[in-house]
């Protein structure tokens, strides 16, 4: 029987939501045809909760626990994660299209002799080859790609598939790997987590954007209370990053990061091309700005013609009501 | 020391991309093309890297097709010292056979640091990097934001999410560069002049046949028109009720 082979990830010992989209995506298609799906968990003192890999459709989990894993580290999760692919003789290798999973599934697919097709946000089978629909140019346009390697390796974009516990209660066996060589010439010295619990905008399922029309730093203040008031995630424009007003791994656009969340509301930002192409994968799109003319107006799905720092701060005020 | 860049010629972010007619490739006639903007970054940090310790040369790879050869310039332009154009009769979508390539290359040129940026905005593969790492057996830290370099040891921030991870390695590595790693300088007037003059190494390099085959490019699905629910402040109610009620996103 053919394997699927998913990367299940897992950060501070806690599995991440990425992970479990990816191994439903791979209970869809093991579905489609037959395959087994082996999900991988890597980390330490992780072995009780590895079980809930089953919930949303492993067949297996390999479990690799120990201190030395705590950290991601490339080198050891590649050796780790290789290894897997090796034992099970797995033919699609999955993973999902994080900092992690963008860092670790091209290494594996070099020590395999292939090349992955990543940050995929379409995958299914056709004669037992992998299809898949991936964003070039930050998603001005679209390729279909049959993938033709062996192992035939993908990495799917966070948010785009659902997880789904397709499987609730179901027990697995969880097999402990026989772990290689930890040592690396890489050392993880420390990972320091931002302030509180800081949502990355990556991984949010509704995200606030400032742009230029924000007018400075001390003004995004509105921007995160909206953004509060709706468990969000703040965003910002190229312009907004450039004039050093936010951090860059807060940008969005064409090079900063690709975003498809549930709900994007732009303030004051005029939806540049580049910047289009970071988020035009976004369900529900609003914009809130002045200029009628702004290319985004046409765009979104809703907006409104006004003043943000008008604006704004009545969204917040309505959104916190219809919360209480 | 000596320093490897490897660099992308990518069209402009402002580009409007259109399908050629093939429906597999994009129609490059009206495309203005860039050095890839991450590659800015590695270009920046090797010539920092070269002042700061003394580098004994900044070498800077393109692999892609003869217009490359703008993008190399431009490297030469910002300080770069050689430039070696890898000379491909299409663009490259296969990262595998990209990174055998510029792996051959680096090994050949002896690099003990190689930068490269941390994606190219074309095709937002992220893969060579890390598989020259893997096709090199030296270590690989990817999107970084910070790097210090101390006679053979490499200390770097690579940016995760809601995070930052230090790493430690020691030389030769291969690094990939994130936005907020550094300023690139812009090319001065001289550097401009010597840029026009450089000779480009050319080496002609032929790709392994993809493993991922296009079998056809579309655009996004265009979406459906929207609604300009009102203006300023009393607009908020109307558009509350429809991201509750219609949309159902809050």
């Amino acid at each position: 029987m053919s394997t699927i082979l998913v990367f299940a990830e897992q950060q501070s010992g806690v599995f991440k939501k990425a992970g479990f989209e990816v191994v439903s995506q791979a209970r869809k298609l093991a579905e489609e045809s037959g395959a087994n799906v082996v999900a991988v968990a890597i980390g330490s003192g992780i072995e009780d909760q590895a079980g809930v890999l089953g919930e949303y459709g492993a067949d297996k989990i390999l479990l690799a626990d120990d201190e030395k894993l705590e950290n991601y580290n490339p080198e050891t999760y590649k050796n780790v994660f290789v290894n897997a692919a090796r034992d099970t003789e797995a033919d699609i290798l999955l993973f999902s299209a994080t900092t992690t999973g963008k860092d670790l599934a091209p290494r594996v697919a070099a020590a395999m002799d292939t090349t992955l097709a990543s940050d995929c946000i379409g995958i299914g089978l056709s004669d037992g080859k992998l299809n898949v629909n991936r964003p070039l140019y930050a998603g001005k346009v679209f390729a279909h790609i049959v993938i033709e390697g062996n192992p035939q390796i993908a990495s799917l974009r966070p948010n785009v598939f659902e997880a789904v516990k397709s499987r609730e209660g179901q027990n697995v066996s969880v097999e402990k790997m026989e772990l290689p060589d930890l040592s690396s010439k890489i050392n993880v010295v420390e990972v320091r987590r931002s302030g509180g619990d800081k949502l990355d905008v990556s991984e949010a399922e509704i995200i606030v954007t400032g742009g230029r029309g924000v007018r400075g730093p001390e003004h995004f203040d509105i921007i995160e209370e909206l953004a509060n008031s709706l468990g969000a995630a703040v965003g910002a424009t190229r312009a907004a990053v450039d004039a050093g007003w936010r951090p860059h791994e807060d940008q969005v656009g064409q090079t900063g990061k690709v975003v498809s969340p549930n709900l994007y509301i732009m303030c004051g930002a005029s939806g540049a091309i580049q910047h289009w192409a970071g988020m035009s994968g976004s369900k529900c799109i609003v914009a809130i700005n002045k200029d009628e003319n702004a290319p985004i107006m046409k765009k979104a799905d809703y907006s409104i013609i006004g003043d943000l720092f008008e604006v704004v701060p009545v969204m917040t005020e309505e959104i916190k009501k219809f919360r209480e | 020391m000596k320093i490897a860049v490897c660099l992308k010629q990518v069209p402009d972010t402002e580009a409007n991309i259109k399908i050629a007619s093939d429906q597999k490739t994009i129609d490059e006639s009206a495309i203005k093309f860039i050095v890839n903007p991450y590659d800015e970054y590695a270009i920046e940090e090797a010539l920092k890297l070269k002042e700061s310790q003394g580098a004994e040369a900044v070498i800077a790879i393109s692999l892609g097709p003869d217009r490359a050869k703008d993008a190399l310039r431009t490297a030469v332009a910002m300080g770069v010292d050689d430039v070696v154009l890898l000379k491909t009769s299409a663009n490259s979508n296969d990262a595998l056979s990209t990174a055998k390539i510029l792996a051959a290359k680096i090994k050949e040129l002896g690099a003990d640091m190689i930068l490269l940026g941390k994606e190219a905005i074309d095709d937002g593969n992220m893969q060579v990097g890390p598989m020259l790492s893997e096709l090199l057996n030296i270590p690989c830290i990817t999107v970084v934001t910070k790097l210090e370099v101390n006679g053979n040891s490499v200390k770097a921030e690579r940016e995760i999410e809601g995070g930052v991870e230090v790493l430690e390695t020691t030389m030769p590595c291969i690094i990939t560069c994130q936005k907020g790693l550094n300023e690139p300088r812009f090319p001065s007037i001289r550097g401009v002049m010597m840029a026009k003059k450089k000779q480009i190494l050319e080496e002609t390099v032929e790709l392994e046949d993809a493993k991922l085959v296009v079998s056809s490019l579309t655009y996004p699905q265009a979406r459906s028109e929207g609604k300009v629910v009102g203006e300023g402040a009393e607009a908020v109610s109307e558009l509350i009720r429809l991201l509750r009620e219609e949309a159902k996103v809050i």
